[in-house]
C-alpha cells in the first residue's frame, strides 16, 4: 500500500492526471455502452416484448448482454460515408464537438466527499457553459451535411435547447442562491442533514423543471422533434454512418448520465445517505458515499427510458410554449421566493 | 372552475403520471413474446403452408389429371401435362408448381374431386437456388408421402366442416 502511494506520487502530475481521466472516462463508456441496453431492455418490458436476449458472450446466451459489444464492433467497422456535397471538415468536426462537451463536463464532478478531477470553484458555471456547447455539434452537422433534413433538425434543436437552456439556467440559480455557492461539492455539503433538506423538497418546482428541461437539452422523448424520425427520418444525424455516427450516440448517452448525474447531485444530495439523520443511520455508515450517488443517478436514467416508453413526442409549438410561457416564468417566481427566504 | 382545475391539473402534470404509472405496471408484466426457433405457435388444421401430392393408401397417386385446379389457380402458378398411362388411366405427366406465383389461397385444394393436391402445415422451407422453388411432381409427391399420417389427420379434422 505504502509502495503504491509512493509509486503514485512519484509519477509526473500529467501522468497522474491522464489516469484519473481514464478512471473517469472507461467506466463512463461502459455505462453508455450498457445504457442502450438497459435502454432496449426496459422499453421492451414495458411494451411486453423481451428486448435483445440472443446476443451472448462465449456461446452463452446471458440475457443478450453481449449485445452492445456487437454493436459497437459493427459500427466500428462500418464505412463513413462523406456525402458528396458536404463540407467535408466541419462534418468530421461535428462529432467531435459534440462528445467533447459531453465528456469534458465530467472533470468537476464530485463522486464523493473529496473525490473531484478538478475542484473549482466555479464548478456549476463550468458545467452550465459546457453543456450549452453541446449544440454546436448538432449545428454544424446539421449545416454541413447538406441535406434539408439535417438541418431542419439542427434548426428544431438549436431553437429547443435555447429555450430549455433559460429555465435550466434559472433552476440551478435556484440551487445556488439556496447553497450560496457554485461549487459543486459545496452544493451537496449544503444539502446535509436529512432526507427533507436536499433540495428537491424546498426546490421542488425547480427539481421538476430541471429534470424535465434536461430531458429537452439531451433532445430524448418526449422533446425528440429534433430527430423525429417520423418526419425527419433522424434530423441531424441523417447523413452520418458508422463511427461518426456511433459518436453522436455516444454523446447522446453521455449527455443523459450527465444531467441524471447532475440531477442527483442537485436536488437528491449527491453521495449524502438517505438514512441521515434518522435512527437507521448508524447502519448505513459502512457503504461509501459514490454507492448513493450512483443509485439515484441510476433512478434519473431509468426515467429518462420511462419517460421514452410512455410518452408520445410533443408538437413543436406545444414545445416552445412549454419551455417559455411554463418553465421560465415558474422558476423566476420560485427563485424571487428563494431569495426573499434567504434574506428574511 | 372547470378551466382553473384543468389547469391545475396539466401544471401538476397529472395525466403524465398517470401514463408512467401504466408503463411502469407493464414493466412487470410476462412478455408476450414467442421465441421463435425454440417455440412455436400453435398452428391450425386448416393452415395452408407447403403443398403436397397425395396418393391412395395402395399407393397409387390420387390426381387424375382434371386441371381443375390449373383453372381455378388465380396467380396461374399450377402447369400441368397429360396423358394416358400404359395401363389406359390419366395421369399427369408434369405437375409443376412455382411457389414465387403461388399466393397460397388454397382454391387448388378446395377444386380438387380426389384430395390430391393439398396445402400441408409446413412453413419453414427455403430456397437456395434459383429454379428450386418450382415444386416439380415428384417432389409434391415426396412432401406427400412424409407428412400423409399429418395431412390425413388434419382433413379428418376438418370433415364435417367442409
Amino acid at each position: 500500500m505504502e509502495y503504491l502511494q509512493t509509486f503514485w506520487a512519484d509519477l509526473p502530475v500529467v501522468v497522474q492526471i491522464l489516469l484519473k481521466i481514464a478512471a473517469i472516462m472507461v467506466p463512463l463508456l461502459i455505462t453508455v455502452a450498457y445504457y442502450t441496453y438497459a435502454e432496449r431492455k426496459v422499453i421492451g418490458h414495458m411494451q411486453a416484448r423481451m428486448g435483445p436476449n440472443r446476443v451472448g458472450l462465449f456461446g452463452f446466451r446471458l440475457l443478450g448482454l453481449g449485445q452492445p459489444i456487437a454493436d459497437a464492433v459493427k459500427l466500428m467497422f462500418k464505412e463513413i460515408i462523406i456525402p458528396s456535397g458536404a463540407n467535408k471538415l466541419l462534418f468530421l468536426l461535428a462529432p467531435l464537438l459534440s462528445i467533447g462537451p459531453a465528456l469534458a463536463a465530467w472533470a468537476v464532478f464530485p463522486f464523493d466527499a473529496g473525490l473531484v478531477l478538478a475542484d473549482i470553484n466555479a464548478g456549476l458555471l463550468y458545467i452550465l457553459a459546457l453543456t450549452s456547447l453541446g449544440v454546436y455539434g448538432i449545428i454544424i452537422a446539421g449545416w454541413a451535411s447538406n441535406s434539408k433534413y439535417a438541418l431542419l433538425g439542427a434548426m428544431r434543436s438549436a431553437a429547443q435547447i435555447v429555450a430549455y437552456e433559460i429555465a435550466m439556467g434559472f433552476a440551478l440559480v435556484g440551487v445556488l442562491v439556496a447553497a450560496g455557492s457554485l461549487n459543486l461539492g459545496e452544493i451537496v455539503a449544503a444539502q446535509q442533514g436529512n432526507l427533507l433538506n436536499w433540495y428537491w423538497l424546498p426546490l421542488l418546482p425547480l427539481f421538476v423543471i430541471y429534470f424535465i428541461s434536461g430531458v429537452a437539452e439531451t433532445n430524448r422523448a418526449p422533446f425528440d422533434v429534433a430527430e423525429g424520425e417520423s418526419e425527419i427520418v433522424a434530423g441531424f444525424h441523417v447523413e452520418y454512418s458508422g463511427m461518426t455516427f456511433a459518436v453522436f450516440f455516444l454523446a447522446e448517452y453521455a449527455n443523459m448520465i450527465l444531467i441524471s448525474a447532475l440531477t442527483a447531485l442537485m436536488f437528491l444530495g449527491g453521495w449524502l445517505s438517505p438514512f441521515q439523520g434518522t435512527p437507521l443511520a448508524g447502519w448505513f455508515d459502512w457503504v461509501p458515499g459514490i454507492f448513493w450517488f450512483l443509485m439515484k443517478t441510476g433512478f434519473f436514467m431509468f426515467c429518462f427510458l420511462w419517460f421514452r416508453a410512455t410518452f408520445p413526442r410533443y408538437r413543436y409549438d406545444q414545445i416552445m410554449r412549454l419551455g417559455w410561457k411554463v418553465f421560465i416564468p415558474i422558476t423566476i417566481v420560485w427563485i424571487v421566493l428563494i431569495a426573499w427566504l434567504k434574506v428574511a | 372552475m372547470n378551466t382553473v382545475m384543468n389547469y391545475l391539473r396539466s401544471l401538476f402534470l397529472f395525466e403524465l403520471l398517470r401514463g408512467l404509472s401504466l408503463t411502469a405496471r407493464y414493466l412487470w408484466r410476462k412478455p408476450f413474446t414467442l421465441e421463435y426457433p425454440e417455440e412455436k405457435a400453435p398452428v391450425s388444421p386448416r393452415f395452408r403452408g407447403l403443398h403436397a401430392l397425395r396418393r391412395y393408401p395402395n399407393g397409387e397417386e390420387r390426381c387424375i389429371a382434371c386441371k381443375l385446379c390449373e383453372a381455378v389457380c388465380p396467380a396461374l402458378a399450377i402447369t400441368i401435362e397429360a396423358e394416358p398411362r400404359d395401363d389406359g388411366s390419366r395421369r399427369t405427366t408434369r405437375y409443376d408448381i412455382d411457389l414465387f406465383k403461388c399466393i397460397y389461397c388454397g382454391f387448388c385444394e378446395e377444386s380438387c374431386p380426389v384430395d390430391a393436391i393439398v396445402e400441408t402445415r409446413v412453413y419453414e422451407y427455403h430456397f437456395e437456388q434459383r429454379g428450386e422453388q418450382i415444386m416439380t411432381k415428384q417432389r409434391l409427391l415426396e412432401i406427400g408421402d412424409q407428412y400423409e399420417q399429418q395431412i390425413a389427420a388434419d382433413r379428418q379434422a376438418q370433415a364435417t366442416v367442409r
